[in-house]
């Protein structure tokens, strides 16, 4: 984990309140599909999390949904505009534990970092399926993207104007050998209940420091008291502690 | 010695600057940011006598100009603290570290200080009395000034190393606090400690923290800690440690022109891991600006304005 200074290369609508901002700079710290840097936005205090999406040489794409006040001012980042982030944080997922069909599912925006995780598990030749989940049709994102990567996708929406009506779990198949996910905590908490083999769960929280200094994130778990932000944000299904 | 160095408690400090406890674990977690020795020293997570789990979450908000936490004391009790989080520190930190002690009892004061004292590696005992009292109806030790003197005795009685009092702003009369630490044997004071706030999600109307409200820390509160820190500095005759939203190299300056014999940097920690870096590389060119030979020489400086 650094320091960096990222310049805006691009920063485009890409769906309903969904935005793709593509940023040059060191991006030598980040080593693992799931991890995230913390972006300093002009007048807030705290830094914005937000996941690595895509990575290609000192060329990092990152994918925001419009929240509140800090996402919302992003979107009015021009190119060329240099942003201060601490880059390479956390711990990412696991691409050894995939076996030879992995399942991805992502809700909204927990789908970006699923993004290089599939592009790595094909690089791999994996058989990679995947499960997209949206409330509505004009919030889909990415669809072509992890088609043009050769996985197998189901779109799911939750008012059914795309794709199979429901939720992710509605679209998982009988057949996978091991799962990674991220999204709202409802729909982990689904997943949770609907998947028969082990996996990787990707966790959100508000943070502090984001690199494990403050204790800010941090949760129980079936194996101790975890960081979100450098333990996590990726744990074992096998050790997550639902609280109440 | 150099323009920067400060003596505190018998202990030269290379530099005034000191990461305040909470925002600096116990260093390592800086180590891959820069040599956390150029600090004058820090003052390591509040340390209980068990081991605690902390507050549910979230347990974090912000503002325009600062921070809230309600992390709740997280740490892994005084035993691993020795056992563990010490010796790991060790391997990164060469000069006297700052205990920082908390307790919910006077027993858990003394008991975990008297273990601490032990410990070579730590020069000071940094004394948290922001913590409620669970025999005195849950009100904070730092809020009255005979629970707080309570606690400084009991602490000095079992204890070679000095003995900071941190104090509360959350107390009605904190002079009072300070110089009933300073009659009951204390050899300084520190403050402030987070001022107690919260705030709410609009979107559900409900607090952002669990635990509803949390300490509020960063640059909003500079101007509050900075008077405080002239009242007890003008009152008291032991040396004080100022903190509060010091973010800079002109805050510890001023800081110290209110009274400071050093300055604690917390929230800066958490938003910029080099906040610390940063602000001792400024010092000197400030000194400069401000025509300030030696920093030692500016502490009270405003005493007689
Ligand atoms: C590891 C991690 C990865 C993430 N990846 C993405 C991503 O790829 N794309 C994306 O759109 N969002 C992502 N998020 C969520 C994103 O951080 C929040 O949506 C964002 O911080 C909201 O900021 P805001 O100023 O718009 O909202 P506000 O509500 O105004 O923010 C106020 C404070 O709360 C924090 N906060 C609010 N909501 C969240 C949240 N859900 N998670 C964490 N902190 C929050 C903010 O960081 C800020 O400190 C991620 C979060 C984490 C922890
Ligand atoms: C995340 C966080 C955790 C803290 N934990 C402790 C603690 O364990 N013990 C303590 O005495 N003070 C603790 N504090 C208070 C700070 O040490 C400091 O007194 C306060 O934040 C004011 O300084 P600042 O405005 O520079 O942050 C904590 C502050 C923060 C932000
Ligand atoms: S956010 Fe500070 S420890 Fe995780």
């Amino acid at each position: 984990m650094k320091e960096v200074l990222f310049k805006i290369l691009e920063n485009k609508k890409i769906a309903k309140d969904i935005y793709e901002m593509k940023l040059s700079g060191d991006t030598s710290d980040i080593t693992r599909p799931g991890q995230f840097i913390d972006l300093k936005l002009d007048g807030f205090y705290l830094r914005r999390p937000i996941s690595v999406c895509d990575l290609e040489g000192d060329q990092l794409t990152i994918i925001y949904k419009i929240l509140g006040n800090g996402t919302e001012a992003m979107t009015e980042y021009p190119a060329g505009k240099t942003v201060p982030a601490l880059s390479g944080l956390g711990n990412g997922y696991d691409t050894a534990l995939s076996g030879s069909h992995p399942l991805l599912i992502g809700g909204g925006v927990g789908i970006p970092p699923l993004y290089l995780l599939a592009r790595e598990l094909r690089k791999e030749d994996k058989k990679v399926s995947v499960i997209l989940g949206f409330n509505v049709e004009d919030e889909i994102f990415y669809l072509e993207e992890f088609k043009k990567l050769g996985c197998e996708v189901a779109v799911t929406t939750v008012d059914g104007s795309f794709g199979i009506q429901g939720f992710v779990t509605n679209a998982i198949p009988d057949e996978y050998s091991f799962f990674y996910t991220c999204g709202p905590e409802p729909m982990l908490k689904a997943v949770y209940k609907a998947t028969k083999t082990s996996g990787q769960f990707s966790f959100e929280a508000r943070m502090g420091c984001g690199f494990g200094a403050c204790m800010g994130c941090s949760c129980k778990t079936l194996t101790g008291y975890k960081r979100i932000c450098v333990d996590g944000p990726v744990m074992m299904k096998e050790e997550i502690l639902w609280e109440d | 010695m150099g323009r920067l160095s400060v003596n505190l408690c018998g202990i030269e400090l290379d530099n005034p600057v000191i990461p305040a406890s909470g925002t600096f674990g116990f260093g390592y977690q800086f180590v891959k940011f820069y040599d956390i020795n150029c600090l004058g020293t820090f003052s390591f997570k509040g340390t209980t006598k068990e081991a605690r789990y902390g507050n549910p979450l979230p347990r974090i908000a912000e503002c325009e100009a600062g921070m809230l936490n309600s992390v709740g004391l997280q740490n892994p009790g005084v035993d691993e603290v020795i056992s563990k989080e010490i010796p790991r520190m060790l391997k990164c930190f060469k000069k006297p570290v700052m205990s920082n002690v908390s307790g919910f009892s006077i027993d858990e004061y003394v008991y975990v200080c008297e273990k601490l004292d032990t410990v070579d590696a730590i020069g000071w005992h940094e004394v948290n009395i922001s913590c409620p009292n669970v025999h005195g109806g849950g009100m904070s030790f730092g809020t009255d000034p005979k629970m707080a003197a309570e606690v400084t005795k009991a602490v000095k009685a079992v204890t070679k190393k000095p003995i900071i009092m941190k104090l509360s702003p959350n107390a009605p009369d904190i002079v009072a606090v300070a110089k009933a630490c300073e009659d009951a044997g204390a050899d300084g004071i520190s403050l402030i400690n987070t001022i107690l706030g919260m705030r709410i999600n609009l979107r559900n109307k409900k607090p952002i923290l669990a635990n509803t409200m949390g300490g509020f820390s960063g640059p909003a509160i500079f101007p509050i800690a900075l008077r405080m820190v002239y009242q007890v500095a003008k009152a008291v005759n032991i040396p004080v440690i100022g903190m509060g939203g010091v973010s800079k190299a002109d805050d510890v300056i001023e800081m110290m022109m209110a009274g400071a014999t050093a300055v604690q940097v917390g929230a800066a920690n958490v938003v910029d891991p080099l906040a610390c870096k940063k602000i001792i590389d400024d010092l000197p060119a400030a000194l400069d600006k401000y025509r300030i030979n030696d920093i030692k020489d500016i502490v009270g400086g405003a005493f007689n304005g």
